[in-house]
């Protein structure tokens, strides 16, 4: 039996959580006595996924496959998952795979849990923990149904390369016509987004204004991070909305988190909090952030970030 | 046009969350319950369709006799009626269902929902709806304009936003966007006083079977203590957070 994977691509490409998807499906997979199967559309190069323990790629080429549709990719999705006699899907976090989580649980019959972040325990049926409340809770879930989908939190997993034999099949499916018309896209950053960087830097009001954000773009740009900020920047216009983090607003769930002139408000902390590590960088030293955060910085952001990027530059030089 | 928001009964987002019953529980001790944020921006919307494009705009949550109160405010910031399925929702399957039958029963042209509930964040009950009504689904959606039966919608993606043209009737999982904190409404008198004269309907659930079931709750470890940096010695920072942290 096959634990099926949907691998995301973008412009042809593996999104990097992909790999973090086929890492936990080989570990259970090697547990279970079953192997693992990955379906992605327009892969350009599919057989990556077998460095990762991968031992089947269905990898369906088509035009009318090249942009995510939820009606079509659902479809596709779901005929896998019969075709390859599966009883558990894992998808990821991302904006289109949370999109079509429950459109597929209704069609496979399956219990889905959203936000996992541990490995399933057979010690009482099948269950796993996710994150609940906002980051203020983790809840234990067992799965009744005989079908599950697996919704796996950035992060909480780990990339592992196991590299395996697999098989690449170019399947053809059956595909509905779409019921949304994509009429544009627009991007609002070339840079990295706040779903899939590892590291993200975020503003808050201590900033006093949308000028001076060059220095968390500077400070984003050396580390290769993605830039967010609190609620209030956003609803004072300062930045644009996609921004937002918190309770509220996006998740983030990164590796580093570095708050600039932010206070920690709980609202905020709730959706931040499970980034690995968190540094804050306040004036105030009874701020809350400081209760929340693993590196602390108590000083006048003005002064503290161009230094900071200053040294971030001469450790860059120096580990090249 | 008949409108349908789903309302989802949450904690205000200040609680302390606490659990009863040897943790296996959610304890609503002291909890002061609001209308999920996701879902006040799209009620306010469908009672701005109301205002200029004429729409009936029901909301219907599944819950037990305590999110009448959310209820009742929902009809006091404009909704014409209320249903309830009084049913406590453990599992967001058999909560989209509940919602679906009604649907079935009674056509809808745009059924809004929001795109995850701030106390459990499944983010799954509208998509479910859509499966099982087999009515299209935008989540995530920022944007909804309705012009000659066309719907121009838009949804955020990571890092954008993509720009959708479809019909009727659809669901959305929406959020902030479709309209702006400023724009939400807060009761007044006259409200609630009309919305003690609007109906609320409840029904009996049908008996679906749960796929999942929640045992525990944890709370996470208390944090360790932060380590300060002088702000004279950021090399410092640089050092551990690569040496220490491994995290650049
Ligand atoms: C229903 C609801 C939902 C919410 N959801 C969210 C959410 O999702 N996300 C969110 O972020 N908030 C949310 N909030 C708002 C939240 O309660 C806080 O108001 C908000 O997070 C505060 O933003 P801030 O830290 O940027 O601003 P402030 O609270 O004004 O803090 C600014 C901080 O900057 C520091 N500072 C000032 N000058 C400097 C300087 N020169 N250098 C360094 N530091 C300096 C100050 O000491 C202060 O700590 C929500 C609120 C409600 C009611
Ligand atoms: N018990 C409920 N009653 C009515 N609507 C709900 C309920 N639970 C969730 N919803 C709707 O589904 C959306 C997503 O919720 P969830 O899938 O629980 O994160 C919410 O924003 C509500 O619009």
């Amino acid at each position: 039996m096959a634990i099926l994977i949907f691998a995301e691509t973008y412009n042809g490409e593996f999104k990097k959580d992909c790999y973090e998807l086929a890492s936990y499906a080989y570990d259970l997979a090697s547990e279970k006595n079953m192997s693992v199967t990955a379906i992605c559309f327009n892969a350009s190069n599919p057989s990556e996924l077998s460095n990762f323990g991968v031992n089947k790629i269905i990898n369906s080429s088509n035009e009318e496959l090249k942009d995510f549709d939820a009606t079509i990719y659902s479809n596709c999705i779901s005929d896998a998952f019969e075709n390859e006699n599966s009883k558990i899907l894992i998808l990821s976090s991302s904006s289109n795979s949370k999109y079509i989580g429950g459109i597929l649980a209704i069609k496979l019959k399956a219990g889905y849990i959203t936000n996992v972040i541990s490995k399933p325990s057979f010690s009482n049926g099948f269950s796993v923990t996710r994150n609940t409340f906002t980051n203020k809770a983790y809840e234990k879930v067992n799965i009744l149904s005989e079908n599950s989908i697996l919704g796996l939190s950035k992060n909480s997993f780990g990339i592992k390369e196991n590299s395996t034999k697999s098989e690449v099949k170019d399947i053809k499916f059956n595909i509905k016509s779409a019921l949304n018309k994509v009429t544009s896209i627009e991007k609002m950053t070339t840079k990295v987004t706040i779903a899939d960087a590892d590291i993200v830097v975020s503003g808050g009001r201590g900033l006093k204004g949308p000028e001076n954000w060059h220095m968390v773009e500077d400070l984003a740009d050396i580390l290769g991070a993605a830039t967010a900020c609190s609620k209030p920047v956003s609803d004072l216009g300062w930045r644009p909305h996609s921004e937002h983090v918190g309770q509220t607003g996006k998740p983030v769930s990164s590796n580093l988190y570095i708050a600039i002139g932010i206070s920690g408000a709980i609202q905020h902390l709730a959706g931040v909090n499970s980034s690995k590590i968190k540094v804050v960088i306040n004036t105030d030293p009874e701020a809350p952030f400081f209760k929340a955060a693993d590196y602390g910085i108590v000083g006048d952001a003005f002064e503290v970030v161009p230094k900071l990027i200053e040294e971030l530059k001469n450790f860059k030089s120096s580990n090249n | 046009m008949k409108i349908l928001v789903c309302i989802s009964h949450v904690p205000d987002t200040t609680s302390k969350i606490n659990f009863t019953n040897n943790n296996s529980e959610f304890d609503k001790n002291g909890i002061q319950f609001i209308i999920n944020p996701n879902d006040e921006f799209g009620l306010t919307r469908a009672i701005w369709f109301k205002e200029k494009n004429g729409a009936s705009v029901d909301v219907i949550n599944v819950g037990l006799q305590d999110t009448e109160t959310t209820l009742r405010k929902t009809l006091a910031i404009g909704a014409d009626k209320a249903i309830r399925i009084n049913l406590e929702p453990k599992d967001s399957s058999v909560v989209a269902k509940s919602i679906a039958d009604y649907i079935n029963e009674n056509n809808y042209d745009l059924i809004i929902a929001g795109r995850e509930s701030i106390d459990y964040n499944g983010g799954m009950v509208p998509g479910m709806i859509s499966a099982l009504t087999n009515i299209n689904f935008i989540d995530k959606c920022i944007n909804i304009e309705l012009k000659d039966g066309v719907v121009n919608a838009s949804r955020e993606i990571d890092g954008g936003k993509e720009n959708i043209s479809t019909g009727l009737p659809l669901i959305i999982g929406g959020q902030k966007g479709l309209v702006e904190e400023n724009d939400l409404r807060i009761p007044n008198m006259r409200g609630i006083m009309m919305a003690r004269k609007k109906e609320l309907l409840v029904l009996e659930p049908t008996e679906y079977s749960n796929t999942l079931e929640t045992y525990n709750f944890e709370k996470p470890e208390p944090k360790g203590k932060v380590t300060l940096i002088s702000s004279d010695e950021i090399e410092k920072l640089v050092d551990l957070l690569h040496n220490e942290a491994k995290a650049i």
